[in-house]
């Protein structure tokens, strides 16, 4: 009997209200298979056609969160595009196809006993289910949260609800610098509060975690971006260089992640 | 409940809906019941290990997108120690696509891949052939005639050619894939074309050109399944801009035997699907017994010769 781990539907709309002056928070009503995700996956969205313009190709859309009990899926999105700018046009009631959850989410070792998730912009909503996954398990976070001016943070409420000590920088009060955000994981490692490292949205960012992670022997793991098709591993279009035993090979962001080893990582 | 079975020369499908080569992998089985489809048809494989092309390869357009993936390929172990038994899994007779950039390449490639639990072989040849100029071999019959009469005796398998639009006479070329040994004509691959970033000034693709596909091409197209079928006997497979039922109930009006679905599975997983149970649908309202009593089913309004030369194939 064929079972399927990706539902393809049609969602309605719950809320889609604005955070702050740059993000949206999208919450849909789904089926329990919809719902039914790993931290790190990811969904792709047939926007809506804002006045104008007719975007043909669906978006891929990490998971802010996913409840299985409530059938209900979050989004958290900034408008950049014509598939985001349809989707701000989304009133509570109206229904959008969906088809989800996809990829490789974030794998999390019980044994750890406190990690670090390091995100900027909307990188950082990946990292929100990801933290409550680790504080289900009794795993301490540490959420450092960069953006641009402190208006701006975004989620940096959901990871204390989840339990984690936030730490923000923004490049408004200069101390989003890859030096300095250096000079607290340093800081974290030395007091035993970074058994592992988790990012998404920075390349400056991740090649400190990088660099770190190799210096301490500490794993990580990071969240990719790329434009995509058929977020089914079908198309080839999302592929990024990783370095793979010593050599460059191509994988797919859609199939193969979006999360993958932080060493792998080519930023 | 409409008979969904037609037969693509010695091979009886299902139903007429399968998936365009490099439209499909094994990842759409995440949503899709593949047991569901016609066919299935693999990515293109060439025997030499291929990347692909530089970033961005896709560009969406109005209407549609264009693709310039290159043909990731690892190559003949890789398929028939992976991707087949991955694919032979599901119960649908399997197509295996094939490219390569010589007459003997195709050749030698095509003995290589007809194997158990293969059930056809799809000659890629819109791809660039070296030995002339890098043009594509489909794009000129008598390249089309050299390369598909190689393949004719590399195997013994069903052999269909999948055509490129990117051509003056498609019909010409249609016909000598059929006089070299075709058992079927796949019409067509994609539309060459290009598109421009008005902010940067640079092509939307990294290898500047790619292939056209999705709705906008569906009249292009359809056009040229019906000059193909009024010119070859062997069954034409329409491919170009099926999104719903109603586009393949089209194509199979206008002579095509089956179809395939490709970009649209890209903006809805179940689309092949959705097809399939459309076309049920379709004759079920029309008290039309079979599916393939669709093929060739075109009404013509009444009209001289000579009116209607203009849409006829040159001789």
């Amino acid at each position: 009997m064929f079972q399927a781990t990706a539902a393809e539907e049609l969602v309605e709309v719950v809320s889609n209200d604005l955070v702050n002056g740059e993000y949206r928070h999208l919450v849909v009503a789904t089926s329990v298979l919809a719902a039914t995700a790993q931290p790190g996956q990811f969904y792709q969205l047939l926007c809506p056609a804002p006045p104008g313009e007719a975007p043909y190709l669906r978006r891929p859309m990490s998971l802010y969160g996913a409840d299985p009990a409530a059938r209900r899926v979050e989004f958290l999105y900034k408008v950049t595009g014509a598939g985001t700018r349809g989707l701000a046009t989304l009133a509570p009631g109206e229904t959008m196809q969906l088809l989800g959850p996809l990829g490789r989410g974030y794998r999390i070792d019980p044994a750890w006993k406190h990690i670090v998730a390091v995100g900027r912009g909307a990188g950082l909503a990946t990292l929100g289910p990801m933290a409550q996954a680790a504080a289900a398990l009794g795993i301490g976070v540490t959420a450092i949260l960069s953006a641009r001016r402190p208006d701006l943070v975004v989620s940096d409420a959901l990871f204390r609800r989840y339990g984690a000590t936030v730490l923000t920088v923004t490049d408004q009060e200069a101390n989003s610098g890859p030096a300095h955000v250096e000079r607290l994981l340093r800081g974290l490692i030395a007091n035993g509060r970074c058994d592992a490292f988790f990012t998404c949205g920075s390349a400056r960012l991740l090649r400190v975690q990088q660099k770190l992670a190799r210096e301490f022997g500490l794993p990580g793991q990071v969240a990719m971006e790329q434009q995509m098709a058929c977020g089914l591993g079908m198309c080839f279009c999302c592929v990024r260089d990783f370095a793979v035993d010593g050599e460059i090979v191509h994988k797919r962001v859609c199939w193969d992640g979006p999360v993958f080893d932080i060493q792998e990582a080519l930023p | 409940m409409t008979d969904m079975t037609v037969r693509v020369g010695s091979l009886t499908l299902a139903n007429p809906v399968m998936p365009a080569s490099g439209t499909f992998a094994e990842g759409l089985a995440a949503a899709l019941d593949l047991n569901r489809l016609g066919a299935l048809v693999t990515k293109t494989i060439t025997r030499e290990l291929r990347t692909g092309n530089p970033l961005p390869r896709v560009a969406e357009v109005q209407g549609g997108m264009l693709n310039a993936i290159g043909i990731p390929s690892k190559g003949v172990p890789y398929l028939l120690e992976h991707t087949l038994p991955d694919l032979r899994q599901w119960t649908v007779p399997l197509i295996v696509s094939i490219s390569a950039p010589t007459v003997e390449g195709f050749a030698s490639l095509a003995r290589d891949v007809s194997v158990p639990g293969v059930a056809a072989i799809e000659a890629n040849i819109s791809c660039p052939n070296i030995e002339e100029d890098g043009k594509a071999f489909a794009m000129r019959a008598a390249s089309t005639e050299s390369v598909m009469r190689a393949l004719r005796a590399a195997t013994d398998l069903p052999l269909w050619a999948k055509l490129t639009p990117n051509t003056g006479d498609v019909a010409e070329v249609a016909r000598a894939a059929q006089d070299a040994g075709a058992d079927a004509l796949v019409v067509a691959n994609t539309i060459l074309g290009m598109a421009i970033d008005l902010q940067t000034f640079r092509p939307r693709l990294g290898n500047v050109m790619g292939g056209l596909s999705g709705p906008a091409v569906k009249p292009i197209i359809l056009r040229m399944v019906y000059q193909v079928a009024r010119a070859v006997r062997v069954p034409v497979i329409g491919s170009g801009g099926i999104a719903m039922a109603g586009d393949a109930a089209e194509y199979m009006l206008a002579g095509a035997t089956a179809v395939q679905v490709g970009t649209a599975t890209f903006v809805n997983s179940h689309a092949m699907t959705d097809v399939i149970d459309g076309l049920d649908r379709f004759c079920e309202a029309r008290g039309i017994a079979r599916v393939a009593d669709l093929t060739g089913a075109l009404k013509h309004e009444e009209a001289d010769e000579e009116d209607l030369a203009w849409v006829t194939p040159a001789a």
